[in-house]
């Protein structure tokens, strides 16, 4: 196989990598989009096995080299090993767990540019002069600094995600300070590995970067809450990407580069749509503590917060309330997925729509602890897609609907959001479930979510809480709708 | 030893309402207490004794249900011959008016009872709403108002396009659009009628609107709000204007309903014998305020009459015109009260005059009067707040907008800069691929649906294994003459590279198909 068809090959993978992105802008198109990028991924892998490459070789001429067969072997191994936990992993996962499963694949992501940047810098057959090596070993630097970060952040996200760690923003004091320390001593390095002349100075630079890297992921996202996991998933989601960029800057491989940047902007993106649906800037994410120091500030002028009282209701009631209403528009949040509720919820759907009712779903952008979150629940518990609808869609429909239900979300239906300006969540766009005739707010207990406000909407008029566990309360509604 | 809870029989001339219903006395019962029903009570309002008996209730005769009541429901306020009939430590609770019936007052203080009067339960507190007779009355006054005006009116209340000619729709007003007025409105509305209405207090015009009716304004500038959800007297000016505007009403519409009340005050005069005389001939005038006089000049209270040709109903009874559905509501309302005073659910009444609620209804506390209640510190108004709101969000300077705005173009500028002065012709290749391969990557993922977020995550995951090419071209060397290079390492650290890519590739294939294989129509 000749260089020039290696590279070609690498354009049929670019090209086919770019439709399995297209393909997902609808659930027809996104399943053949998936097989784009299978196929794509084989052609590369392929192509780089048994093609040849150009090497550059020191002297300024370039030549054309085989891949020496008996590596055969080992990748084979290697990927048969890696290939079959993958799969395992993606049989047995649970929907609710899958936001844990990205997270952790990010790291391996991360961790998998740092073993690549290593190797790249212990191969002494590289060798280069004048700025050509400034940014070779430049790229070698940075791949390895994403790529760390990447990884411990990605790991600290599994955990948080899981809840094997805390869900709690965690802060150290003068967080910024040691932030602002550990980016500088990390620049610092950075030039003394460049300008390094001694093997052990290189070394000794490498790994300071590296371990400051990963205390820098893991900070960063112990410092992040709960409620901000979204962006900090598709943020990881990027890094990986830009890992994979840096690591084709580093090999001078514009496949790498290509695949690198579109998954990096698709996390960038992902990032912004996140931040723009909870009304934050992206660094006072980044920066973290949200949900623990901003709920003084509330407080200051004289408002005691929402008065009034809850006012309870049992499921028998709530059956009565929905068989008596024509349009019920449900509201999922991380709640449903916590109490594994979807099933249940898809049941009670399809009693109501039997029996005529306009039953449709709204979705915030952040409700869940991903992009897109919910709708994979729902669409799990085979719920149709066409009544699965983002929150612009049917923001406007509330006034018109007679029951609007809640399901173990919280900060995204806060009428604060609109009310109070001084609110730590005010100008962030929420589902304006307060506007239907009657709403109903399923909830364990009257604890606040994870952005730590309390929400006005509980003590509305027209809404109703279902205190309990959401699979247990709506098996019960499903008993009393069934009657 | 539970409490029991009496009923008697309403005595007041007409009064078909009984203060429970067999549903609720089921929920007293269940609360702890016992029930005793008067015999007969429920009659006017289709509640029969056996229905009673069948929720659980004693049906007694007669003075047995003052005898042996600890707590007596009552609907209207009791008379003096039925203030006898109280014994000593006895609980009331009912309609008292504590304002307009002083000798009561003090013939119930000398029982040595507790009196506990629906019409003061404090309407601003909102646990207290649950507890409101004079709103669930009032809405059902305001329905049965519009009944009684279709009633007595001759032609439809919608417009409609028929074989047998064009019908124009009725034009009805509600003075005062108060829960009453509101009710009214809806009703009317639902009927098919044009209607519009209008209140001294311009906050409720939103309200107004919601229903579905115009809100016609007063051309005179006064804030009308009497404090407690109530209207004041107004100026003379503005009632000048007030009076031109209904007289104009007065003379386009076929119905009015009038709901005009003042606190403490005879009802104000809108509708005078003038603008009667200058209705269309066939026009009703349902007078709701006819208890307190009337809002029209020639309302005959309890009565309803022809004057003019036109019909001016000034029944007082329009609640008890709906008895089964004024009782149950009435009863609901009692139920929540006693839930309140019975938190325990023990069967025993704590009348705790801690409580804002409590002390706002209690009236007499064994025999010593207790009313009016101190004013509640109700949380302020939301107004301050909004004059806060401005100096929590700060407006951006033109300059502060200017610089962050042209940071990143400024940036972007000396970063391009800095490679074009620096960088080896390669790495420029390499650039331009990643500039422009970010730029597809934007196009591209703006395109996919919020739905398949996730999906798109696991994809690109899955793709952003093609990191295992860089560990692919390591494991096996690419040696040019006369250099080493430790081999038996950097394969290993490869491998170790391969199987980590290798779980994402495979892994992030397999879920994202498991996933879009989810999504169905």
């Amino acid at each position: 196989m000749s260089g020039t068809l290696t590279t070609v090959s690498y354009i049929g993978a670019i090209i086919l990598f770019v439709l399995s992105l297209g393909g997902l802008s609808n659930p027809e198109s996104s399943r053949k989009g998936n097989w784009f990028g299978i196929i794509g991924m084989t052609i590369a892998v392929l192509a780089t096995i048994f093609g040849s490459r150009l090497v550059e070789i020191p002297g300024g001429h370039e030549e054309w080299k085989l891949v020496m067969p008996d590596g055969l072997i080992f990748i084979i191994a290697a990927m048969a090993v890696g290939g079959t936990i993958g799969i395992i992993a993606a049989r047995v996962i649970k929907m609710t767990q899958m936001p844990e499963l990205v997270a952790i694949m990010h790291s391996l992501v991360g961790l998998a540019a740092c073993t690549i940047g290593y190797a790249s810098f212990i191969d002494t057959s590289i060798q280069f002069t004048g700025a050509e090596h400034a940014i070779h070993v430049m790229e070698i630097y940075i791949g390895i600094l994403i790529g760390a970060v990447t990884f411990s952040g990605s790991v600290i996200a599994f955990g948080k995600l899981s809840g094997k760690i805390t869900g709690k923003p965690v802060l150290i004091p003068g967080r910024h300070v040691f932030n602002l320390a550990i980016l500088l001593t990390v620049i610092y390095f950075g030039y003394v590995f460049v300008t390094a002349t001694d093997p052990n100075q290189s070394w000794l630079a490498l790994i300071v970067m590296t371990v400051l890297s990963l205390i820098f992921g893991i900070h960063m996202v112990m410092a992040i809450g709960g409620a901000d996991m979204p962006v900090v998933v598709s943020m990881l989601n990027s890094y990986s990407g830009w890992a994979a960029a840096a690591t084709g800057f580093m090999l001078s491989n514009d496949l790498l580069i290509v695949v690198g940047a579109l998954v990096g902007s698709s996390g960038a993106i992902l990032s912004y749509i996140m931040c723009k649906a909870m009304n934050r800037h992206f660094l006072s994410v980044i920066a973290g503590g949200f949900g623990t120091g901003g709920g003084t500030v509330v407080k200051k002028d004289g408002d005691a917060g929402p008065v009034g009282e809850v006012t309870p209701i049992s499921a028998l009631d709530t059956a009565e309330l929905l068989k008596e209403s024509k349009s019920i528009i449900i509201v999922p949040g991380y709640g449903m997925a916590v109490a594994q509720a979807q099933h249940t919820v898809y049941e009670i759907t399809k009693v109501l729509r039997e029996m005529g009712k306009t039953v449709r779903f709204g979705i915030h952008p952040v409700a869940g602890r991903m992009p897109g979150h919910m709708n994979v629940l729902l669409a799990e518990a085979k719920v149709p897609y066409d009544i699965v609808m983002e929150m612009d869609e049917l923001n406007e429909d509330f006034p018109e609907t007679d029951v609007s239900m809640v399901i173990g979300a919280n900060d995204i239906v806060n009428p604060a959001a609109q009310e109070d300006p001084s609110s730590p969540i005010a100008g962030m766009p929420v589902l304006e479930v307060w506007k239907a005739k009657t709403s109903i707010v399923m909830k364990r207990s009257m604890a606040s979510g994870y952005a730590g406000v309390d929400n006005p909407l509980f003590y509305k008029e027209n809404n109703r809480m279902l205190f309990g566990d959401a699979k247990k309360m709506l098996d019960e509604v499903l008993t009393a709708l069934k009657a | 030893m539970p409490q029991t809870i009496g009923i008697p029989k309403e005595t007041y001339a007409g009064e078909k309402r009984v203060a429970t219903a067999p549903d609720i006395v089921e929920k007293l019962i269940k609360l702890g207490f016992s029930v005793t029903v008067e015999s007969g009570a429920g009659e006017g309002a289709s509640f029969f004794d056996e229905a009673f008996t069948n929720a659980g209730a004693k049906v007694v005769s007669g003075t047995d249900v003052w005898a042996s009541s600890d707590i007596i429901f009552k609907v209207r306020a009791p008379d003096l011959s039925e203030v006898a009939k109280l014994k000593e430590g006895t609980t009331l609770i009912s309609f008292i008016w504590p304002a307009q019936n002083p000798d009561l007052m003090t013939a119930l203080a000398a029982r040595k009872i507790t009196v506990l009067a629906m019409d003061a339960v404090p309407r601003l507190l909102s646990r207290a709403q649950k507890m409101d007779a004079l709103t669930s009355t009032a809405s059902i006054s305001g329905y049965r108002a519009v009944i009684e005006a279709a009633n007595a009116f001759g032609r439809y209340f919608n417009g409609q396009i028929t074989a047998a000619g064009k019908v124009l729709p009725a034009k009805v007003f509600v003075a005062g659009a108060g829960v009453a007025g509101l009710a009214a409105i809806g009703t009317s509305v639902a009927l098919g009628a044009i209607v519009r209405a209008n209140d001294t207090r311009a906050e409720v015009a939103d309200q107004v609107k919601s229903m579905g009716a115009e809100f016609v304004k007063v051309e005179y500038e006064e804030e009308g709000s009497g404090g407690g959800g109530y209207a004041k007297v107004m100026s003379e000016g503005f009632q000048q204007a007030q009076r031109e505007m209904y007289a104009k009403q007065a003379k386009d519409v076929d119905i009015i309903i009038t709901t005009a009340l003042i606190p403490g005050k005879p009802a104000p005069k809108l509708i005078t014998a003038a603008m009667v005389a200058s209705m269309k001939p066939g026009s009703v005038i349902v007078d709701m305020a006819g208890e307190q006089g009337g809002n029209c000049e020639l309302t005959e209270p309890g009565k309803a009459v022809v004057k003019h040709g036109v019909t001016i109903i000034g029944y007082t009874d329009l609640p008890s015109r709906l008895a089964k559905q004024s009782s149950t509501m009435y009863a609901t309302n009692l139920l929540r009260l006693t839930e309140e005073l019975c938190k325990t659910k023990d069967g025993q009444i704590f009348v705790n005059m801690d409580d804002d609620a409590i002390r706002g209804f209690t009236v007499i506390k064994d025999g010593a009067v207790t009313w009016p209640a101190p004013p509640l510190k109700l949380p302020a108004p939301p107004a301050p707040k909004a004059v806060a709101a401005p100096v929590v969000v700060k407006e951006k300077s033109a300059f502060s907008k200017l610089v962050s705005a042209l940071t990143m173009p400024i940036f972007a500028a000396a970063l391009f800069a800095l490679i074009g002065l620096y960088a080896p012709p390669a790495f420029i290749g390499h650039f331009t691929v990643f500039v422009l391969a970010v730029f597809v990557g934007y196009m591209v993922v703006w395109n996919v649906t919020p739905a398949l977020h996730t999906p798109l995550m696991s994809v690109t995951n899955a793709i952003s294994s093609i990191i295992t090419i860089g560990a692919l071209i390591q494991i096996a060397p690419q040696v040019a003459p006369g250099t080493a290079r430790p081999d038996e390492l950097i394969r290993w650290i490869a491998i170790v590279g391969i199987a980590l890519t290798s779980i994402n590739m495979f892994g992030g294939f397999a879920v994202t198909r498991r996933m879009l294989m989810m999504f169905r129509k």
